[in-house]
């Protein structure tokens, strides 16, 4: 009886969870923008000053975050803080949330902050304005250097209150970094925050690199490097800037991916112009060849679950997209449309593979179901190519490359995201010219 | 009648001429063959008369008529010169995805690698490199450009 009445109130809990009044509808794109008000974050004023950190603006700046992260999403639209109605610090205690109305936001979000001794302290509310009620709260102490990451984190708290889905904005993209002539371009690592602060470069662009992609299970990389001109799979360590060749295979590998567990590496290797797919557990350094056919097997990419490998083969002519298991066996075609297929990546929820496809001329960025039904083509263009998932797999990132005039003037490579409806496609912020992106799991999961 | 018949093979020559003239401007404008290049605007060489490269259809790694002609200098003077070792580089247009043309232009070294096998070279002198899209001759966005760049290229390492 007791688990019983058990059971009954967490069906409450969920029940009046999912009644809440200014829930977001996802599945759609952003025909309607949900209006909400990011105030600033009031700084207290026993506030101390910390290393070089402008304390005085640190809350107008994490909320500046905020707002320029839920702005990317395009299910929000954040209001301009010249009509906001109340004082950040009082209205962090209490909004009138009838003024609030007035402004036509729905929801808003309010909050503190704290430097001292060393450390900062932040706690935010998200206010349902309808309903006239805190939806969320949360407080947490963090070093003040970390004050990036804090506004991300919140960022994300929010989204996962208002939509039902994981966040992805305390998230990093690495990417190769390209400088210089078309025919004699510089590729450098370089990794950034998913809002395009903080980018570092990883190598100095002595040898040619390509196609770094995430661990999903921590901050490790691979990538592949022409290092002593001998194209090899690579493995490094973010953190302690290590790197190691993956295997010992006695030719080029390339087209590296993580398992979902990331205890292992897919990729291809080339031996006497023909191209298979082969795993390397890395813990073990055991090696296994995933693919015996005398076409071009490559760009594998493994299913969530672990149990399945999608890939590129052109062995009916043209490249298209087969699924297997992950032991090779049951080897299926699932593209048949007009055109060719490449670099298919499974979507982290399991559900979607994401492509490039080329039909006369074009390139497309698509999702279609695992079995190749359903296809949607997002966004056309000249060139573009290699999506990879936000970790929630709601939106993709890819490159696109503009076309060449006669001396290969004009020509530009930058990174793009959309959302997997088809809307809010947007150029991210680099440094650099940039392609071949791969976005982390959540930093702080 | 007379003035009618002069114009008349007056007006066949002229017509003839303009047919010869679109030809002979196709033929110099195209140096394509299907979509293999022809030309030799790119084309450097190993030694006299022995060129370093040879083109590729889209997506193929078949060699052409033209191309075997060049291995088969490629090969002869490569038996004449014992102590030569040499790479092949493999190269695809940029008109395909990276990693697949990462795998075309290792078959299509490989290839000319085979090939040069067969006319007697020992593979033990020829290793093999793919760059994919990586290192276009020709940087331009055209149908020629991309015909330049799809090829292998036969390079001296000592």
């Amino acid at each position: 009886m007791r688990r019983l009445l058990i059971i009954l109130f967490i069906n409450y809990l969920f029940i009046t969870k999912s009644f809440a009044l200014i829930e977001i509808d996802i599945t759609r794109g952003n025909l309607d923008p949900l209006p909400i008000a990011i105030s600033p974050l009031h700084v207290d004023t026993k506030s101390q000053s910390f290393e070089g950190l402008k304390v005085k603006t640190l809350g107008d700046n994490i909320s500046k975050i905020i707002e320029d992260n839920f702005r990317s999403t395009g299910l929000f639209n954040p209001l301009k803080k010249d009509a906001f109605v109340q004082k950040p610090d009082i209205a962090h205690l209490k909004p009138r949330f009838e003024d609030w109305r007035l402004i036509k936001a729905q929801a808003l979000v309010t909050g503190k902050l704290l430097v001292k001794d060393g450390k900062l302290k932040v706690e935010f509310r998200l206010w349902d304005l309808a309903a006239a009620k805190e939806m969320t709260a949360l407080a947490f102490t963090t070093t003040p250097s970390n004050w990036r990451r804090v506004a991300h984190i919140i960022s994300d708290k929010i989204y996962e209150r208002l939509t039902g889905e994981e966040g992805y904005f305390d998230t990093r993209i690495i990417y190769v970094s390209e400088s210089g002539p078309k025919n004699q371009r510089v590729k450098k690592l370089a990794i950034m925050d998913q809002d395009g602060a903080n980018t570092k470069y990883l190598t100095l662009g002595n040898e040619l690199v390509l196609t770094p992609r995430f661990n999903p299970t921590n901050q490790m990389v691979t990538y592949m490097s022409y290092f002593r001109n001998m194209p090899r799979v690579y493995l490094l360590d973010i953190e302690t800037g290590t790197q190691e060749v993956v295997g010992n295979f006695p030719g080029m590998t390339f087209a590296p991916r993580f398992s979902p567990d990331g205890k292992k590496i897919v990729m291809s290797f080339a031996k006497n112009g023909n191209s298979d797919i082969y795993t390397m557990d890395l813990g073990t350094r055991l090696v296994e060849r995933i693919t015996d056919h005398s076409s071009i097997d490559t760009s594998p990419s493994f299913s969530p679950d672990g149990k399945f490998i999608a890939f590129n083969s052109d062995r009916s002519g043209l490249q298209q997209i087969y699924v297997m298991r992950s032991d090779g066996s049951g080897v299926k075609r699932v593209t048949f449309g007009n055109g060719i297929y490449g670099t298919p990546v499974w979507s982290p929820r399991g559900d979607l593979i994401a492509f490039t496809k080329m039909r006369k001329g074009k390139f497309y960025i698509g999702v279609m179901r695992t079995d190749g039904t359903g296809e949607r083509l997002l966004t056309e263009n000249y060139y573009q190519e290699a999506p990879s998932w936000s970790p929630n797999g709601r939106v993709l990132v890819f490159y696109r490359e503009t076309k060449a005039g006669s001396k290969g003037e004009g020509f530009t490579a930058k990174l793009w995201s959309i959302d997997i409806t088809g809307y809010n496609e947007r150029r991210l912020k680099t440094e650099t010219d940039a392609s071949d992106p791969s976005w982390s799991s959540l930093l702080s999961k | 009648m007379i003035f009618n018949k002069s114009l008349k093979n007056i007006l066949l020559v002229i017509f003839a001429t303009l047919i010869l003239s679109a030809c002979s401007t196709a033929k110099k404008s195209g140096n394509i063959d299907g979509d293999v290049y022809t030309g030799k605007e790119t084309v450097e060489y190993l030694a006299s008369g022995v060129p370093d490269r040879i083109f590729f259809a889209t997506n193929k790694s078949s060699l052409t008529t033209a191309s075997r002609a060049t291995l088969r200098k490629q090969a002869t003077y490569l038996r004449k010169n014992k102590n030569l070792n040499v790479t092949i580089e493999g190269h695809a247009d940029e008109r395909g995805t990276r990693e697949y043309n990462l795998a075309l232009g290792e078959r299509r070294a490989n290839a000319a690698r085979d090939y040069l096998m067969t006319y007697g070279i020992s593979g033990k002198r020829l290793s093999v490199i793919s760059y994919g899209k990586e290192k276009p001759v020709n940087p331009a966005s055209t149908p020629l450009a991309w015909s330049q760049n799809r090829r292998s290229v036969t390079v001296k390492v000592n």
